[in-house]
Parts: structure tokens; C-alpha cells; sequence
């Protein structure tokens, strides 16, 4: 019965331990932390988060997609079909897929050239990007249909000569 | 004895700025248009107001200040640097009403960084700027590159001689025509044909390279105007590196080389002759330039140990330093990789080839080839003069286009540019350090704004102190105009003052 309990403990520990190590394996790595400490962290298995910005860049079976999270974007290098699970990227017209990677950082990339990227092993879209509608700005027509009045008088009056 | 300035001359700089303020509106058209073209339309508006606000500002100065006078030198001198700070402050209209600059001061900066081709940038939020923003932000550094001035006179300005001042007092020391406004348009010839060619190529690269047709030619054509201007701006946030491409690298690594070759030399090879190129003074101090510092910089590189293999010390450190010589400030790192990858050797010799920069009558700043090759040779002819017997005739020629015999008054001018450049990145170095920062960073930073690189080692972010800012704004300015212009405005202003 004693070595029932010992064992339970044993297996609840390590449980609790695994729980722990998973929770700080988990807590994402921001750029700044990244860039600002990439000795400490080079060739380390980090987890990081950010939007996914401009092109999916696609190069063979692999792609580059770069991670802006809020403060700078990261390179991160991917397998394809991970690359597809990302649908929006971020530009003026809308706001990409929020991504989340695990994978090994590098202060300088021995593959890519000294580039300070992560090469991801898992990929997860937490929140999908969406469109953004543009609505026109009252104010700045406004303003803009003033403007084209007076500049209007200056052009006429640059035509009338004064004696 | 001062003399007071005569309303004269007020009038006749007026018409002339008038007129440069007109060409200024006028281009931001460009912009508006393919914001309306990429349903962008409020971008589109911030360009419709910038673009009335200067087409306003302009007919009315060209009317209140109508004249049929020619400039005079001064007159000449202080409508450039004049309509330098009217660009700057006009051009950040669009761009504060974008809601992407922290202030107007903010936007004024990135302003006056795009048309002296610096690179420095306060843009927040850089991957969300609209299209027809970022097309601005680029075709600023076009203009700016090849001279606003020129790209007005080259257009709008009928008598040569006052189109002559300006474009000396725009940093443009030679001409390659006889006629001044020939020389514009040459200059615009040969700055098109690349840009078409330019565009292609990165276009057809980035397709390559995993991009999207319309993303790819778009981001060729920005890439390229902000390349061969040695300008420095990117379309994202992390600059060249965002393309993960040695392809790309290698391409811009061409691009900004033309851009820092003399225009007068790209006449010379268009002409088929191309024997110049070995033989001119600047591409001769060029090669010794790049080859001596990039030692150094490796040693100093290799000291940290970070790019142990040489496609990496070629895309990291040859790409920097290369980018830093023509002053692009085109860059794959992160700028405090700068300080925590690169030892204080290769910084030093890093910040060494952004002081010296390209060549004259390019589309560099800082001190330039022709005047490091001038000093030079000054400098081995008064050994000569030491060495060789007292009654012997000492003779130094040196070949910049044609034979030059090198004369004292060529050494003097270069020499007072060179320490004006010295003083100028001193002074900003030292407001750097009285604002806390550390030397090296300060010393760094200031020299990519006064040489008009646009390097960052970090300290240039919107948190920076108001008056860094106008330091490197001034920096950035006096910088691309050489002085000349700057110092006749100053000593305008003292004489409207204390004159009689």
C-alpha cells in the first residue's frame, strides 16, 4: 500500500514538474527579448508569437514568413504545407494571422547566411487575420475640398495682371 | 561692413522657391493617383492636401514675388537650401496625416531623411503604410537623390544661368554637358533607364524568390529608387533582411554601387569609354578605400566570432559595410546587432567608410572620393617636396576624367569640406553623448545622418530626445548640401539682421 502511495507521488511530482516545464517552454519569447539577448538565447528551443507581414515567401519545400510582434518582425523559416495554414498576412489592407511557432532560434544562421531567424518545427494560427473596411475620412474631404477653393482664387488670381 | 539684404533679393528668391514649391506639389500627384488606383483613398486625400497645400503656397509666392531676374549667386545659394527645409516640411504633410508618425516633428525627420537620401526612419507600424505611403517614401529619395532643385530647373527654369547656381549650390560640383539643364536631363536619362532595368531585375528576383508578381515589381521599384539614391529605405520594417535573399543582397549591392559612381563617369562609360573606370581618381581611391577598411572590419568581426564562414562575413559584414561606403544604409541586421555582434574595430571601421562615402556629383553624401583622393595626393606631394632637393619642381597630376595638375586651391577646398564633414559629424557625437548616449553608438549614429547613410546602431526611434532629432535633421540637411548653400543662408539671415 505504501510503495502504491510512494509511486502516485512519484507520478504526481513529475506531473506537476512536466506541467511547470511545459507552462515555461510555452510563455513566447518577444522579438526585443530575442534580438537584445540572441547570445542567450542562440540555438535555443524558443516559442515566439506575432503577425504574419507581407509575402509567404516560398523556396522549394520550405518558406520564409516573417513575424512582427509588435515591437520588430523575425524570420521565420518553415516547411511548406505549415506555411499554407497561414491564410492573411498584415499589410495596409488588412491585419494578418496572429501565429505562434516553436522552433530554434538563431543569432546567425549558418543556412541562411548569419541571418538571425528561427527555423519553426511547430506552427499555430491562434487568431486568423481579417480585412480591414477603409472608411473615408469626413474631415480630411472637407478640408481637401477647401483647400481646392482657395487654390482655385490663387490660380485666377496668377492669371489677372495688376497694373 | 554688412549689407542689408534688398527686398530685391527677397523677391527674386521668392519666385524661384515659388516655383521649386509648385514641381514639389506637382510630384505628389504621383502618389495620389496610385492611391486612388489601389483604393486607397485616404492616403489618396493625404496627398491631395499636401499637394494643394504646396501647389497654394507656390502660385502665390510666384505671383507676390513675379520677376524676370536671374539669380545671383547668393540669390542661387539660398533658394536651395531654402526649398531643402520647404520639401522637408511640405513632404511630411502627407505623412503626418497617414497617422503614422508619432508628431509632425517625427514626420519631418523621415522627411528630410527621404529627400537627402539618409534612410533614417521614425515610421511606426512601417508593414500597415498604405502603398501610395510608401511610394512616396521612395520616390522622395528619387527626387532628392538626383537633386530637387535639378528636378525642377530641369523642367520649370527657362535662363541657364540662374539654373547653373542652383545646381552647384545643390552639392553638384561638375558638369557633364556644357548646358546646365542638359546636364539635368542627362542626369534624369541615365537615373530612368536604370530604374526601368533596376525594376526588372529585383522584380523578376523577388518572383524567384517566393513573392507575389504585383508585391514583387513593387517592391523592385521602391528598392531601387531608394538604392541607387543611396537612400536606405525599404517597403517593411526589417529592411533588406525581410527578403531573406542573397540574391536580392547581391543585386542591391550592384544598384548601390552605380548610384555612388559620379554621373560624369556613367556619361563616360555610356560613351564607350570605359578605360575611365580604372583610371579615374575616385573609383582608383574607391577601391583602396573598400579594400583597406573591409580588412579591417573583417579583423574586427572576426573577433567575435559570430560569422565564422565567408558567405556569412559577405551577407553580414560585407553587405553593411558596403551599404554604410556608398551611404544607402541598406541593412540585413538588427540595428543592435551592431553593438552586441560587432566589435569596436569593425564599428570603427564601418563608420570610417560612412564618413568617407562615394563619389562626387553622385547620389552620395559624406566626404567623397575626389576630395579623399585630392587630399591624398596633396599630402604625397608635400612629402615629395621634403624628400626631394630644395631647387627640384614638384609636380602631382592625377586623372579625373582628364589630367588634372593638382594646384594648391583644389587641396584647400577639400580640405575645408573634409573638416567641415569632421566638425559636423563631431557635433552631432557630442550632442549624442550629452543626451547620455555612449560614444561609439553617438559617433555612429551621427555620422549615418550627417553622411547621409542611414545605419542605425539604435538610437534613432521616435522615444529619441526632440532635440536629437533636429540635430540629425540638420545633420541630414548641411550634409547632402555640402555647406556652401547653408552657410549663405545663415550669413543671409545675420545680414537681413545686422546689416545696414
Amino acid at each position: 500500500m505504501n510503495s502504491i502511495k510512494l509511486l502516485l507521488r512519484i507520478v504526481f511530482l513529475a506531473g506537476l514538474f512536466l506541467c511547470a516545464a511545459r507552462a515555461c517552454y510555452a510563455q513566447p519569447v518577444s522579438s526585443t527579448d530575442l534580438i537584445n539577448n540572441a547570445t542567450r538565447f542562440d540555438a535555443a528551443t524558443i516559442s515566439y508569437e506575432g503577425e504574419a507581414i507581407g509575402d509567404i515567401m516560398y523556396r522549394g519545400n520550405f518558406a520564409w514568413v516573417n513575424l512582427h510582434d509588435g515591437t520588430n518582425a523575425i524570420g521565420v523559416w518553415l516547411e511548406g504545407p505549415a506555411a499554407k495554414s497561414i491564410q492573411r498576412t498584415g499589410s495596409y489592407q488588412s491585419k494578418g494571422d496572429w501565429v505562434e511557432v516553436t522552433g530554434t532560434f538563431r543569432r546567425a544562421c549558418i543556412l541562411h547566411g548569419g541571418d538571425l531567424d528561427i527555423h519553426a518545427e511547430t506552427v499555430r494560427v491562434i487568431k486568423p487575420g481579417r480585412s480591414y473596411a477603409e472608411k473615408l475620412n469626413i474631415r480630411k474631404i472637407n478640408f481637401a475640398l477647401v483647400l481646392l477653393v482657395i487654390l482655385g482664387v490663387a490660380w485666377i488670381l496668377k492669371q489677372l495682371k495688376f497694373k | 561692413m554688412i549689407l542689408r539684404p534688398r527686398v530685391e533679393d527677397a523677391r527674386t528668391i521668392g519666385y524661384y522657391l515659388g516655383k521649386v514649391i509648385v514641381g514639389l506639389g506637382t510630384v505628389m500627384l504621383l502618389p495620389m493617383v496610385l492611391g486612388i488606383a489601389c483604393n486607397e483613398f485616404n492616403p489618396a486625400l493625404d496627398f491631395c492636401i499636401g499637394a494643394q497645400i504646396s501647389l497654394i503656397i507656390g502660385i502665390l509666392l510666384i505671383k507676390l514675388c513675379d520677376t524676370d531676374k536671374d539669380l545671383s549667386w547668393m540669390q542661387g545659394m539660398i533658394v536651395v537650401s531654402l526649398s531643402w527645409l520647404v520639401a522637408m516640411v511640405l513632404g511630411a504633410i502627407p505623412m503626418f496625416l497617414s497617422g503614422h508618425w508619432h508628431s509632425f516633428l517625427d514626420a519631418c525627420f523621415d522627411s528630410m531623411s527621404g529627400f537627402a537620401t539618409t534612410g533614417l526612419t521614425l515610421v511606426q507600424d512601417l508593414d500597415h503604410l498604405a502603398l501610395s505611403h510608401n511610394f512616396w517614401r521612395h520616390l522622395i529619395m528619387f527626387v532628392g537623390g538626383q537633386g530637387i532643385v535639378i528636378v525642377i530647373l530641369s523642367l520649370l527654369v527657362k535662363g541657364t544661368s540662374g539654373a547653373f547656381k542652383m545646381y552647384i549650390g545643390e552639392a553638384r560640383d561638375e558638369k557633364i554637358l556644357p548646358n546646365v539643364v542638359n546636364t539635368s536631363r542627362f542626369i534624369w536619362l541615365v537615373s530612368i533607364v536604370y530604374f526601368i532595368l533596376g525594376t526588372l531585375v529585383l522584380g523578376v528576383v523577388g518572383i524567384t524568390e517566393g513573392m507575389s508578381k504585383g508585391s514583387a515589381f513593387f517592391h523592385g521599384a521602391c528598392i531601387f529608387m531608394a538604392a541607387f539614391d543611396t537612400g536606405g529605405f525599404t517597403p517593411q520594417s526589417q529592411n533588406i533582411l525581410y527578403y531573406h535573399s542573397a540574391a536580392i543582397e547581391m543585386v542591391t549591392i550592384v544598384i548601390m554601387i552605380l548610384g555612388a559612381i559620379n554621373f560624369r563617369l556613367h556619361y563616360h562609360i555610356w560613351m564607350g569609354n570605359r578605360r575611365e573606370i580604372a583610371k579615374n581618381i575616385e573609383t582608383v581611391a574607391f577601391f583602396f578605400s573598400v579594400s583597406l577598411l573591409f580588412v579591417l572590419v573583417a579583423v574586427g568581426l572576426n573577433q567575435m566570432q559570430v560569422y565564422p564562414y565567408a558567405s556569412m562575413l559577405f551577407r553580414k559584414g560585407f553587405y553593411q559595410f558596403i551599404s554604410g561606403h556608398t551611404g544607402t544604409g541598406y541593412g540585413t541586421l538588427y540595428a543592435p546587432q551592431f553593438i552586441s555582434d560587432w566589435s569596436q574595430l569593425a564599428l570603427v571601421g564601418l563608420i570610417i567608410a560612412m564618413a568617407l562615402g562615394g563619389a562626387v556629383c553622385s547620389t552620395t553624401g559624406a566626404i567623397k572620393m575626389l576630395r579623399v583622393g585630392v587630399v591624398m595626393k596633396a599630402l604625397f606631394q608635400d612629402i615629395k617636396r621634403v624628400i626631394l632637393p630644395d631647387k627640384s619642381i614638384v609636380i602631382q597630376k592625377f586623372h579625373h576624367i582628364r589630367d588634372v595638375f593638382l594646384e594648391d586651391h583644389q587641396a584647400r577646398t577639400a580640405l575645408i569640406i573634409t573638416l567641415a564633414y569632421l566638425a559636423l559629424y563631431g557635433v552631432g557625437s557630442l550632442v549624442g553623448m550629452l543626451l547620455g548616449y555612449p560614444f561609439l553608438s553617438s559617433l555612429f549614429e551621427s555620422t549615418s545622418a550627417a553622411a547621409n547613410v542611414g545605419l542605425s546602431c539604435g538610437i534613432t526611434q521616435p522615444a529619441m530626445p526632440a532635440a536629437l532629432k533636429i540635430t540629425y535633421i540638420f545633420q541630414m540637411w548641411a550634409g547632402r548640401l555640402e555647406f556652401i548653400s547653408v552657410f549663405t543662408l545663415i550669413g543671409f539671415f545675420v545680414a537681413a539682421i545686422r546689416g545696414k
